[in-house]
This record gives structure tokens, C-alpha cells and sequence, in this order.
């Protein structure tokens, strides 16, 4: 039995929780996320380089919270997740066991929220290298190549909302897209319509996002729309100094103010 | 008509492809750059792909595209005036190398929109299609055209099906009139069929549709439901890459005096689909919207439209981000 069956096995059997969520193969080799209950059936739960779904947005689905307490298994992006979404008060700290995974794929025993805080300070903070990369090539284009790029890529959207769906911080029940009286965002998936979603969902991401990139995996289409968010998290880590998800009671950066903040960005 | 074989070369496919373009929209599928498969315009024959298991999404937007202007408006003080859109200007598309699967799709998407009130704009693009359907000589894991009553052959909703023979030239079945003008404009690239072998893909059967419709009729509140869809983030992924899911939605769109309405697609996945202006959501858990999807069309398809709203192409299931597959889930329903 590996260290992550036999975790959530105690939790379930202690009743410390009624439900952990980890990762498990589908019948077609997939990995994908697992739901247990049962104590006796935690075996299914799995954990290689293949398990990069973030988990984090199941905490504030109706019917997982419905279980009761939950335990997650949290790579370092489903913790970040964790912290926003405790500091934003949609998730109570009381109520999750985070089975947290360590680069290297180890158990990490996390007493309480504070280790898992100290955990995460000493970890890269950055986007993937990878990203990053990209970023940094994009950011050679003129800004005509760049729209160009961005039209060109956000064409192929279908406006299915797998990013937003897929991304533990987009919450909202009701989402400004699907307000239509007035309508902020065309409903149509043309160019016009596909770029506003796209600029919308990055702007509420500003100081937000945590850089999983979960949006970018989730799109049917390859729109690699995590370079949207990433490069904002890039952006707001420059100016700000500040890395969204390391703590439970952090302040949102583009709604607090402070009056030694650098306004070198406003025209 | 009577359906009529023949046989035409691989190196007159190009002659045959290129003759169609130059008079009119040719619909085909290419590898794009990230190595997925979609359908183009009048791409240039060299880019044309035969060995593709799948596109990313369907062709059904050559007769219900993803976004359809449905007339224009003028707000006066008082009133308003209404253009309609001129349906005689849609034009002939030919549709090359979809799958059978695909092709099979058209007839169900007709049932649901000449249902009862003849939807004129998909009825006048269906009108317009010719399909030169391909069949499968290959296939993946996710294909399970077998399971709902079709192969990787099967000729409804072709007019023309080639099929690749063994030594990589095709035998063209001819079923319509559509067909047969098609192939009587180019009548010296096709021959008198040989006997030569057809290679065919092989798509194992998961599961038996009826079975599973049988099934449907009382599972309605069935604990699989919310066991089954925990993992399904409420995206319309699925919805928009079927190649037989019809909802759609209705905006208007004003600017100044001027507007338009439009429709585009929507999806019974998201919590917006089935929110009613008092608040109340007679769907408001994803279980419901899950199970609504797959009743839809293994239950209240077959019951009210005489056809069965799944053709077996597998995209929802390669499309979706957290492995929800529907062949899997359709073999555990038949055995609940």
C-alpha cells in the first residue's frame, strides 16, 4: 500500500475526514481524480509525474463539500490553491487534511496550515521553466506580433469555459459571463467575443493565480491561455513583490492598498 | 438510386479534390501545427490528411455553425424593423474525408431540428451539403461506433463513401443523386471497381445501446449518478465538441438603433443552461446535468426522436479534462 493509501485510509477510518480527494488511473491509462469514501477502498489512490490536474478546485464543488471534511492530496499548486482560497474565505481551514506531496513525490506530514506555510515559502514560486520560456519569447514580439499570436490562437476558442471550469480560482457561481442584462461579454465565440472572455478571465487572475497552468491543460482546443495568467503573476510579482497563495491570511493584491505601493504602472 | 461502385486512384484524388475547389467550398480536415486534426476551406490538397482517427471537433458546424446571425433589427421609436437572413445565399459546401460516424451524425441532428418546425437554416445547410464521407481503416481506445449500432463504414449520411483499398487506391460507393453529379463531372478519374481487399478499422463493442436504454428507464435516480460525476468540472467541452449536441442560445445584440440575433451554442453542462429568471435551477448540481446529458441521448432520443443521440465518435471523451469517458460510463449503466 503506498504512504497516500495509507494516509487517507487513517483519515477515513479516524473520521478525521469523510472524503479525500487524489488521483487514480482510468481504464484507459488516464490519470484523473478520485473521490473516496469508503476506507477500505483507498488502494485505488495513485501518485506519479502524471497527476497534474489541480485538485484544489473540487474543494468548492457543492457535492464534494457535501461529504463533509475532505482530504486532499496537494502537489505545490493545489496548496497555493488551498491558501487563496482560505484567504478569500471560500474554504475553512478546519475543514480540509492536506496530504501534501513534495516535489520529489514524497509524503508530507503537515500538522497544520503553518507548516504547509513553511513549506511553501522555501519552494520556487516562479512560473514553470517552461512558461517562463515562453513568455519570454513572446515578449520579444512587437505588440502587432503579439496580437497577431493571441488572434490568431484565441480564434480556435469555442467559449466551452473549460479554463475557468478547470481553475480553483474562478468560484463564482455566477460568473460576469453569464450575466447578460447588461451583457459585459459577448456570448458569440467569434474573435471579438473569444478575446474579451480571454481578458476578462485574466484580469480577475491578476495577483491570483498560482501558475499551475491547469486553464492552459484543460482547453480541448491547445489554447495555451495559462501564458495569459502567468505573465500576470509575472507582473504583479515585479511590481509587488508578492506571490499569490504562500499564506492562509494574505491580502489580495489589486484590491488592497497601501500607501507606500509603487503607482509606477498607472499612465 | 441504386448504389454504384467504382474505383478511383490515389493519384486522382488530387485531380478529383482540386476540380471541387475551384468551383466551390470544399470542407476538409488538416494536421494544425500542435498536431491536432481540424477541418479547413479549400486547403491545398497537399495538406489534406487520409490517415486522421479524428478531428478535435465535429463537423456539424457546416450546418449549424457556432455562431448564426438569425435576422437584423432597426429599433425605432415605436417599432422595429426585422431583416430576414437571405437563406439563397448559403452556399454548396462539399464536405471530403469525414468519417462515417460524422456522417451518420447529420440524420440524428435532423431530428432534433426538423423535429416537428422545420429549423429553415439547418434544413437549407443540410440541403447544401455534399459528403464524401472516408471510411475508417483506422481506429483508437476511444471509438465505439460498434457499441451504437454503426461501423467504421457504415454509409448513412454519405453521398459518396470511399473506402481505402489495399494497395492505397479507393473504392467510391455512390449512394445519392448529389453523389452521382459529382462523380459524373470527373467521370474519367473513375474506373470499374476491382476486387481488391478494403481495409477497414476494427472497433471493438463495449457495450449494447439497447440494453443500456432499457436500463435508463428507471435509473433516473440512481446513486451512479453523483458517484460518477464528482470529478466533472460543469464545462462545456463535451457539448461543444459532439458531433450531435444541438442546444443552442438566443442573443441580441444592439448597437445604437441597429442589432442583430444571433444563436450560438450552448451546453446542458453549465449551471447557466437550466437557471430560470426566479433564481431556482431545476438542475442546480452537476449529477444532474451529467445525468441529463447521457439520458438525453440514450433515453429521450430514442423514445421521442426514433434515434439515437450518440454516434460513437469518442471526442467527449478525448476532449474532456478530466477523463469522464462515456463509453465507460455507458458499459457501467448497462450493468447497473
Amino acid at each position: 500500500m503506498s504512504n497516500i493509501a495509507a494516509k487517507a485510509k487513517e483519515l477515513l477510518e479516524s473520521n478525521a475526514v469523510q472524503v479525500v480527494i487524489g488521483y487514480e488511473v482510468g481504464p484507459t491509462g488516464v490519470v484523473r481524480p478520485a473521490f473516496v469514501t469508503d476506507s477500505a477502498k483507498t488502494d485505488s489512490f495513485i501518485y506519479n509525474e502524471n497527476c497534474l490536474q489541480n485538485l484544489a478546485m473540487y474543494l468548492t464543488k457543492h457535492e464534494v463539500k457535501h461529504f463533509g471534511k475532505m482530504g486532499i492530496v496537494a502537489t505545490l499548486p493545489v496548496m497555493r490553491s488551498i491558501m487563496m482560497l482560505i484567504s478569500e474565505q471560500q474554504v475553512v481551514s478546519e475543514n480540509i487534511v492536506v496530504l501534501g506531496i513534495s516535489d520529489d513525490g514524497k509524503l508530507l506530514d503537515f500538522a497544520d496550515l503553518s507548516v504547509m506555510h513553511a513549506h511553501i515559502e522555501k519552494s520556487n514560486l516562479g512560473n514553470p521553466t517552461k512558461d517562463q520560456e515562453r513568455l519570454a519569447e513572446l515578449n520579444k514580439l512587437s505588440i502587432e506580433e503579439k496580437f497577431n499570436f493571441w488572434e490568431q490562437e484565441l480564434s480556435k476558442c469555442i467559449k466551452c469555459y473549460a479554463c475557468r471550469q478547470s481553475c480553483p480560482m474562478c468560484y463564482c457561481i455566477r460568473c460576469s459571463t453569464d450575466c447578460n442584462q447588461p451583457q459585459w461579454i459577448p456570448v458569440q465565440s467569434n474573435t471579438q467575443g473569444n478575446l474579451d472572455w480571454h481578458v476578462l478571465r485574466a484580469m480577475h487572475l491578476a495577483g491570483r493565480c498560482i501558475s499551475c497552468g491547469e486553464c492552459g491543460r484543460a482547453c480541448p482546443v491547445n489554447i495555451p491561455c495559462h501564458l495569459l495568467t502567468m505573465q500576470l503573476a509575472d507582473q504583479t510579482y515585479n511590481y509587488f513583490k508578492v506571490h499569490a497563495g504562500t499564506s492562509q491570511d494574505m491580502k489580495s493584491v489589486m484590491s488592497t492598498f497601501e500607501p507606500n505601493d509603487k503607482e509606477s504602472f498607472i499612465i | 438510386m441504386e448504389t454504384i461502385k467504382k474505383l478511383i486512384r490515389k493519384q486522382s484524388l488530387e485531380k478529383l479534390f482540386t476540380t471541387l475547389s475551384a468551383s466551390r467550398k470544399v470542407y476538409a480536415p488538416v494536421f494544425a501545427a500542435d498536431k491536432r486534426v481540424e477541418y479547413k476551406y479549400n486547403p491545398a490538397f497537399a495538406e489534406v490528411t487520409f490517415e486522421h482517427i479524428q478531428s478535435t471537433l465535429s463537423v456539424k458546424n457546416v450546418v449549424f455553425p457556432k455562431v448564426e446571425n438569425l435576422m437584423y433589427y432597426t429599433n425605432n421609436k415605436v417599432d422595429s424593423t426585422i431583416t430576414d437572413i437571405d437563406l439563397t445565399k448559403i452556399p454548396e459546401v462539399v464536405l471530403w474525408g469525414s468519417h462515417p460516424c460524422d456522417n451518420s451524425a447529420y440524420d440524428v441532428l435532423k431530428s432534433i431540428f426538423c423535429w416537428d418546425i422545420k429549423d429553415e437554416f439547418f434544413a437549407k445547410r443540410l440541403e447544401k451539403l455534399v459528403v464524401i464521407g472516408l471510411a475508417c481503416h483506422q481506429s483508437d481506445a476511444y471509438c465505439f461506433c460498434t457499441s451504437v449500432g454503426l461501423t467504421p463504414n457504415s454509409t448513412k449520411g454519405s453521398d459518396i463513401l470511399l473506402s481505402k483499398t489495399k494497395s492505397g487506391d479507393y473504392i467510391a460507393e455512390i449512394f445519392t443523386e448529389k453523389g452521382n453529379a459529382i462523380v459524373a463531372a470527373s467521370s474519367d478519374l473513375f474506373e470499374q471497381p476491382n476486387n481488391e481487399e478494403i481495409v477497414i478499422a476494427e472497433v471493438k463493442q463495449t457495450f449494447n445501446h439497447e440494453q443500456v436504454t432499457e436500463k435508463l428507464k428507471t435509473a433516473f435516480e440512481h446513486p451512479f449518478w453523483v458517484a460518477n460525476s464528482l470529478r466533472c468540472i460543469g464545462c462545456g467541452a463535451c457539448a461543444y465538441v459532439c458531433p450531435t449536441c444541438a442546444c443552442f442560445d438566443i442573443q441580441d445584440e444592439t448597437k445604437g438603433k441597429e442589432g442583430r440575433r444571433y444563436r450560438s451554442w450552448d451546453s446542458c453542462g453549465f449551471s447557466l443552461f437550466t437557471l430560470h429568471t426566479s433564481g431556482h435551477n431545476p438542475r442546480e448540481v452537476q449529477s444532474q446535468r451529467w445525468r441529463q446529458r447521457i439520458m438525453h441521448k440514450f433515453s429521450y432520443m430514442p423514445d421521442r426522436n426514433e434515434s439515437l443521440g450518440c454516434v460513437g465518435c469518442g471526442r467527449c471523451s478525448r476532449g474532456c479534462p478530466v477523463d469522464m469517458n462515456i463509453s465507460e460510463q455507458l458499459q457501467a449503466l448497462q450493468n447497473i
